[in-house]
């Protein structure tokens, strides 16, 4: 079946209505090249999505989806994915979106380690509503709302994961189009939660974290010999704030999915005409 | 003579008071006596004084009375507490080995009761069951066979084993072994015993078990009280039956979970109280607007804010009703009884997804922590009938689709309910999302569009309106002139009330509303009563101000929003009181 489907399969029949050049049309043909190259199909995929522009991904998309509130979307697909496990949930947003107003949710989505993937469109800014400062955006990074910069410390998504006992942290460039559907099929396929950040830069609001930026400081891990299976290793990359790292930067080999632990396995859609056959044992509990 | 019995035990909490009530409200259960329970605490574990208080009779009891006969005291501040509901033949039974409890202060026309219970419990094989000791010398005041306790203690004690059960009898018996020894009482009480078969739970309990009997499957919620039983009660249970509990990290992950839940095609609920509803708000619109079935249960305790945690009141019926920005087409349901909170869930699912709508289940903390007893037959599940509305599958599918052979999620029916496709569902894959949207579900700010989506989505609350059977429960005299309107867990008193106020020959016809959007149009009864009196626990008014803008016109209220809930004897006062009639003081 994986054969019949292609990667266009998952693209909508709208146009996406993202600035010309954004980073978040790679980041999507990488998403849905690695749904078909898993072997999902449309009607067997279901996209979560947040707000902001990265958020519009889900209307672009073909698949069923839901465009969630502001923050929220990782619960949603956490609900999916449980109530229908033979779902495949990929859950997409932005960094304000997931690392601000819904940066509980993420810390709690790592720990569950839910069967499912999270995308991240990182631009270091929001987009949608014209350009303030996002958690990732640098100190310095002068905004309207900040006009003199944040002047405090990007969050490290990263960090936040690793010390959330995340069971997969990758981190990819959404014009390096191959790496990218490589490492996002990768979250796809770990058994738990695949978490990946993704560089997506912004050409309208975001002059600092910019193609050419990226372009000249990125480094891939494959390139360096990193094992994703040695968690110091990985400690240290996540640390060191002086690079921009591509690639899988860790991977927990023993990840048990949180459906597995906790014993469900059936699609929750099906249920009985009635209340359930043995039903009655639960009126009379209260005898 | 006195078929009634009211009984408390009080004490610090922490001092296993709820579950010792809890003991003694079974064994009169099981010994086919109706009971009603409920319970005075503080929002505190240990400390601070609670109680667990029982009326019981071999008639129905839906009240609780301004009326003590036996109380089990751990404390004075017990007995002071409930000073106003005890009476000349009132006994009180009391540790006077306790330090604190030497000097208690035993009103002179009541009999006290000084009983060892923790010494008692010490030759029964430990302290630990002193409180045992008082049931086993209440089951003697009250002539009650102790045989009953015994097969409630079985029921409470049997997973620990069979010694801790056999010492816990013995303890029992020793309590009464004291009493009969001691005390030359010729007690009042002489309590009946039937052989009806009763079941004994509460309303959380009673919500739980109808969201299992109505295929509910996906729960997630975030503890708070007294919202959380609900939750403990599906913990352990809802697995049997292929589902799962996710205690969610907030409230706001709670609805958004169950809101993923239900999009792939799970029965799926979250049960909250006021705080958490309001956390929740932002999502009621997106519920709406993506049509999604979804079930909320907001058990309402007194606010704003934190407020009163541990106490009744009715006052999210606002919130539940107007809640959220924007307009949003919902139903809200408000159970009346324990047995109600079973059936109304069950209906609550129905609606959900017969509508693709959120919908409230509007539950108070008077019903949520009362148990009472009922007939199994109250709980029939046989009568369980799951309606999942319109779903589409792959092979009707093509009837829903558009040119391009798009699946139309939001296709604007005449009765305003569209298809429903479940993920995985060939041909049906679609986006949903809170923006406004065309059939498709697309994006856009097309006026006429948005209007007619608008328009289809409160086209459901009417295709409702017209379809559903919105009825009130009535009660009372159907002639009468006096018309009290009640909603939520005032039913009960107010049922009792009647009969009070029939002693005094005040007739009252009563409406009980389980509805309140869409609700009953209850112009016409309001219009042909000469007094209207709406009951509620809150301050405003909220279901009285609805009437009144309902039928144009002012209704008399009796609002309490101390904390407690109705008491039978005392609403009957309020009700003499607002038709000018004397009141004995
Ligand atoms: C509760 C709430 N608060 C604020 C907003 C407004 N809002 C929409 S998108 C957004 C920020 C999006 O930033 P990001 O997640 O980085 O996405 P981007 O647009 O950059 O892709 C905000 C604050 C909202 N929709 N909901
Ligand atoms: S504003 Fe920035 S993030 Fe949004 S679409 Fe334009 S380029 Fe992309």
């Amino acid at each position: 079946m994986s054969s019949e489907v292609r990667f266009t399969d998952f693209k909508s029949d709208k146009q996406p209505t993202w600035c010309p050049g954004c980073g978040d049309f790679g980041t999507m043909n990488g998403m849905m090249k690695a749904l078909a190259e898993t072997g999902n199909s449309p009607d067997d995929t279901f996209v979560v999505a947040g707000i902001g522009c990265s958020g519009k991904i889900g209307t672009f998309m073909h698949s069923y989806a839901i465009h969630g509130v502001h923050g929220r979307a990782l619960p949603v697909g956490t609900g999916v994915k449980l109530a229908n496990p033979d779902l495949e949930v990929m859950v997409a947003g932005g960094d304000g979106d997931g690392y601000s107003i819904g940066v509980g949710h993420f810390i709690h989505a790592v720990r569950r380690n839910v069967d499912m993937s999270y995308v991240v469109m990182d631009n270091r800014i929001y987009g949608l509503t014209k350009g303030q400062a996002s958690p990732t955006s640098r100190e310095d990074f002068e905004t309207s709302t900040t006009p003199e910069g944040p002047q405090q410390p990007p969050v490290n998504p990263l960090a936040l994961a690793l010390s959330a006992g995340a069971t997969f942290i990758a981190q990819s460039f959404s014009t390096d189009a191959q790496r990218h559907a490589e490492i996002v099929q990768k979250a796809i396929e770990h058994d738990g939660f695949g978490f990946v950040n993704v560089f997506s830069p912004c050409v309208t609001f975001n002059d600092v974290d910019t193609y050419d930026y990226f372009r000249d400081s990125i480094v891939d891990l494959a390139d360096e010999g990193h094992d994703p299976h040695d968690y110091e290793a990985a400690k240290e990359k996540i640390l060191d704030a002086s690079k921009e790292y591509q690639g899988v930067i860790y991977q927990d080999e023993d990840s048990v999915p949180y459906s597995e632990l906790h014993g469900i396995e059936g699609n929750m859609s099906e249920i009985p005409d009635g209340a359930p056959e043995d039903a009655m044992d639960l009126v009379r509990e209260f005898y | 003579m006195m078929q009634d019995l009211n009984w408390a035990i009080g004490g610090e909490a922490g001092d296993g008071i709820d579950s010792t009530g809890k003991i003694f409200a079974q064994a009169l259960s099981r010994a086919g006596r109706h009971v009603f329970t409920s319970k005075d605490f503080a929002s505190r574990i240990r400390g601070g004084y609670t109680a667990y208080k029982i009326r019981s009779s071999t008639d129905r009891v839906e009240s609780v009375v301004d009326r003590l006969d036996i109380l089990v005291a751990l404390t004075q501040r017990t007995i002071d507490e409930n000073l106003d509901e005890l009476h000349e033949d009132s006994v009180i039974i009391y540790d006077g080995e306790r330090t604190e409890m030497e000097d208690v202060d035993i009103p002179e026309e009541m009999i006290g009761l000084a009983v060892p219970l923790r010494s008692l419990a010490k030759d029964a094989g430990g302290t630990i069951m002193q409180n045992t000791v008082a049931l086993g010398a209440a089951c003697e005041v009250a002539n009650f066979p102790i045989e009953n306790l015994d097969s409630a203690l079985d029921k409470k004690f049997g997973a620990k084993g069979e010694a801790i059960v056999e010492n816990n009898k013995e303890a029992a018996r020793l309590g009464q072994e004291y009493v009969q020894e001691e005390y030359d009482y010729d007690f009042e009480y002489d309590v009946e015993t039937t052989d009806n078969d009763y079941v004994l739970l509460n309303g959380d309990e009673a919500i739980g078990m109808g969201a299992i009997a109505a295929g509910c499957r996906f729960y997630s919620g975030y503890p708070i009280t007294p919202a959380t039983n609900v939750m403990e009660y599906l913990t352990g249970r809802i697995e049997h039956f292929g589902g799962t509990v996710m205690q969610a990290e907030d409230e706001l992950s709670a609805i958004n979970m169950a809101l993923g839940a239900a999009r792939a095609g799970a029965r799926s609920m979250t049960a909250t109280s006021g705080p958490g509803i309001d956390l929740m708000t932002e999502t009621f619109g997106l519920i709406a607007q993506s049509e999604t079935p979804l079930v909320i249960c907001d058990v309402m305790r007194s606010g704003p804010s934190t407020g009163m945690p541990t106490k009744q009141e009715q006052g999210d019926l606002n919130m539940t009703l107007y809640g959220g920005h924007g307009e949003i087409p919902r139903f809200v349901v408000a159970p009346t009884n324990v047995a109600e909170c079973f059936h109304k869930t069950v209906e609550a699912f129905n609606f959900a997804e017969k509508y693709q709508t959120p919908v409230f289940l509007l539950a108070d903390l008077a019903m949520a922590v009362t148990e009472q007893t009922f007939s199994p037959e109250e709980f029939d599940m046989d009568s369980v009938e799951i309606e999942r509305g319109n779903i589409v599958d792959e092979d009707d599918i093509e009837a829903w689709t558009d040119e391009k052979d798009r699946f139309q999620p939001h296709f604007p029916t005449a009765d305003g309910i569209s298809p429903r496709a479940f993920p995985g569902t060939k041909g049906g894959a679609h986006m949903s999302t809170g923006l406004e949207h065309n059939a498709l579900g697309r994006r856009t700010e097309d006026t006429e569009i948005r209007v007619e989506q608008v328009d289809k989505r409160n086209r459901k609350v009417e295709t409702a309106q017209e379809e559903e059977d919105w009825s009130p429960r009535e009660f009372g005299d159907e002639d009468a002139d006096t018309l009290v309107i009640s909603w939520g867990s005032n039913e009960g008193p107010m049922r009792e009330a009647l009969d009070f106020l029939e002693e005094d020959d005040v007739s009252v016809r009563f409406l009980s509303v389980p509805y309140i959007f869409p609700r009953p149009d209850l112009t016409e009864d309001i219009e042909s009563a000469d007094t209207v009196i709406v009951v509620e626990c809150n301050e405003t008014g909220q279901f009285a101000n609805v009437l009144e803008h309902d039928a144009l016109t002012r209704v008399e209220r009796i609002n309490k929003y101390n904390g407690i809930r109705f008491k039978a004897d005392e609403l009957a006062d309020d009700i003499k009181a607002k038709l000018g009639q004397e009141v004995e003081a």
